[in-house]
């Protein structure tokens, strides 16, 4: 019994380690081909070791900061703002969601869940956005479109908020003399940080890794994300390999080589990486909740 | 966490008109405080639930979505009468069953795995680093993908097929290959995050079985088979029951992205995601992709509406509504 334990254990750790260099390993290729000389890659290709490292791509990039800090800026100021207005509406909704015993609690609560379920879909959903509300080309399209995250987020926390929260903390929060807001504020929240948390993360990487919105509403460079950016750059190389005839081989040299790509790609990740050790507890934590009683 | 299920008491008697607005009061500051939320929605997903009727229209920017003529089913008619529609539902169901299925199988298993590990450092370093993939973009993915996939420059083609003696592959070239690639990549980004899923249920079995079990002799693997297995097999059911309801959409960045948009793939990797999305914003056919659109969305409700019912007969407390 003893060793049948002790093999489990052994037989765990080493597929566990395997499954752990897949997932790592592409990152790793990613990191090292940043670090790479040009040429190498020309000539050897993508290479875990390559025989010539260099800076190269790096200083291209602080040698071009008006285009890539610019990027960079616009992925911040995003992020930011959007996860904090959608923290702060997706919270409160869920609290008022969690008012069981407020009339109209099904209705509103229906509201919500049937986003869930049915949508318009993305040609009515850009329709409106662009002729109505012409967000076309405004740093608005890359906040508005993602802030409630299609409502999941907001089950997350109304869940969270009526499980977690004792009611006679609530009921002695009003008889002391606070008021919903306060009682929201000061003590619901300080109370669900696990949740706050997760969401917030959740929220974060969304519109730290966002792409989407950008690639359909924004055309305009000067508000292209690092994602954007990194997507263009993509795009304007695969456009002169389909069309390799037409154009002369000159302007391939005008775009960053394939080692500059890596390293933008390599700043676009590394503050997910750096912040997600500090989350980690809680988002796993948050997804466990959610997945109990989604 | 502790789970005290807090029993708030219902009335639900009928209440006249003015015990009603009476009732109201106290909740003003509470409905406030939704105002933001709901109004976000009515915007971003109950507008353009109307703007369904597109699909029905012949849209002519000149005259507004409104005042654009009506034209029946034509956009349908010309959609089901191309090959287009038979390849995006095929291709959508068949790549969205495929996830499903082997995302099940890797995430349950290494769910189980995680849980044998008993050392606690090492088992949140494993959970940590699954996650990874998950944590990161489509375009990202694609960067990645492209650096093993390249025709010219990927590690495939210069280090690994040489290695083994293979001539080099154009895969960005032929459609027969992405299926696998494809399904890889979807695996290997979401099965960290599936798995935590599995693993939290996992967590809150009851020790004692295993205790017992562990009394009466029963070996590891008996005990995978009698007790983890029976005791996810609720939640097994109903995420991908979930899954089901949700098999009309895909992981837009995934065909999009890591295909780099090619147009000799699209046998293989066009999808109805995509398929809406080059009608809207590349061939503006805009025709067509609504009416894409709108059998992805109608279909996609059925689904949704009948895996739910399933779920309901199954756990009437997972269910969606």
């Amino acid at each position: 019994m003893n060793t049948d334990n002790r093999l489990w254990q052994w037989i765990s750790h080493i597929l566990l380690i395997l499954l752990s260099i897949l997932c790592i390993i592409p990152f790793a290729l990613l990191i090292i081909s940043s670090f790479t000389a040009e040429d190498m890659i020309l000539k050897e290709g993508y290479s875990f070791l390559p025989s010539a490292f260099s800076l190269d791509a790096y200083r291209y990039l602080t040698g071009n900061l008006s285009l890539i800090g610019r990027a960079y800026g616009i992925t911040v100021i995003v992020t930011v703002a959007g996860t904090t207005v959608s923290l702060l509406i997706t919270s409160m909704l869920g609290y008022g969601l969690s008012k069981k015993d407020m009339p109209g609690h099904k209705i509103f609560s229906f509201m919500v869940f049937f986003t869930l379920i049915f949508n318009g879909g993305l040609v009515p959903t850009y329709l409106i956005y662009t002729q109505f509300f012409g967000i076309k080309n405004t740093i608005w399209a890359l906040i508005v479109p993602g802030l409630l995250m299609n409502g999941f987020n907001v089950m997350l926390a109304r869940s969270y908020f009526t499980m977690t929260v004792p009611a006679p903390v609530l009921e002695s929060a009003r008889i002391d003399g606070a008021g919903e807001y306060r009682t929201f504020f000061q003590i619901v929240l300080p109370l669900s940080l696990p949740i706050m948390a997760t969401i917030g993360l959740t929220a974060g990487i969304f519109y730290w890794n966002d792409w989407n919105n950008g690639l359909i509403y924004i055309t305009d460079q000067k508000l292209y994300s690092i994602q954007n950016l990194l997507n263009q750059i993509m795009q304007n190389i695969d456009a002169l390999k389909n069309s390799n005839s037409a154009y002369g081989s000159g302007q391939i040299l005008d775009l960053p080589g394939e080692t500059v790509r890596m390293a933008i790609a390599v700043i676009g990740v590394i503050p997910v990486l750096a912040a997600y050790p500090f989350f980690q507890r809680y988002f796993i934590k948050g997804i466990a909740v959610g997945a109990v009683k989604g | 966490m502790s789970t005290n299920t807090l029993v708030t008491p219902v009335a639900e008697q009928p209440l006249t008109e003015r015990r009603a607005r009476k009732k109201w009061r106290p909740y003003l500051p509470i409905l406030v405080m939704m105002l933001p939320g709901m109004i976000y929605l009515l915007i971003n997903n109950y507008l353009p639930m109307f703007g369904l009727v597109i699909a029905f229209k012949n849209i002519d920017y000149a005259k507004g979505i409104l005042g654009s003529d009506w034209n029946g089913l034509t956009n349908f008619k010309f959609l089901f009468r191309t090959s287009d529609a038979y390849i995006i539902t095929r291709n959508t169901l068949l790549y969205n069953g495929t996830f499903i299925l082997l995302g099940l199988i890797f995430s349950v298993g290494l769910a189980i795995l995680l849980n044998e590990v008993k050392n606690k450092f090492m088992s949140r370093l494993y959970q940590s680093i699954v996650l990874l993939p998950f944590l990161i973009s489509m375009v990202i993915v694609s960067y990645l993908v492209f650096a093993f996939l390249g025709d010219t420059q990927g590690y495939l083609n210069n280090t690994l097929l040489p290695l083994l003696g293979l001539d080099s592959m154009s895969f960005y070239s032929d459609p027969k290959y992405w299926p696998y690639i494809l399904t890889l990549v979807n695996i290997w980004k979401t099965v960290g995050y599936s798995c935590i899923i599995y693993l939290a249920t996992i967590i809150g079995i009851d020790p004692e079985y295993y205790e017992a079990a562990t009394l009466d002799g029963a070996s590891k693997w008996q005990q995978i088979r009698t007790i983890t297995l029976p005791l996810l097999t609720p939640i097994i059911i109903i995420m991908t029951l979930m899954a089901v309801g949700r098999i009309f959409y895909s992981d837009f960045g995934l065909f999009y992205q890591v295909p780099m948009n090619s147009g000799m793939l699209y046998d293989t990797t066009n999808v109805i995601d995509t398929y809406v999305f080059r009608g809207l914003l590349q061939s503006s056919d805009i025709g067509m992709s609504s009416a894409a659109g709108f059998y992805q969305s109608v279909v996609g409700l059925i689904l949704v509406v009948l895996s739910n019912y399933a779920v309901r007969r199954f756990s009437k407390d997972n269910a969606l509504f």
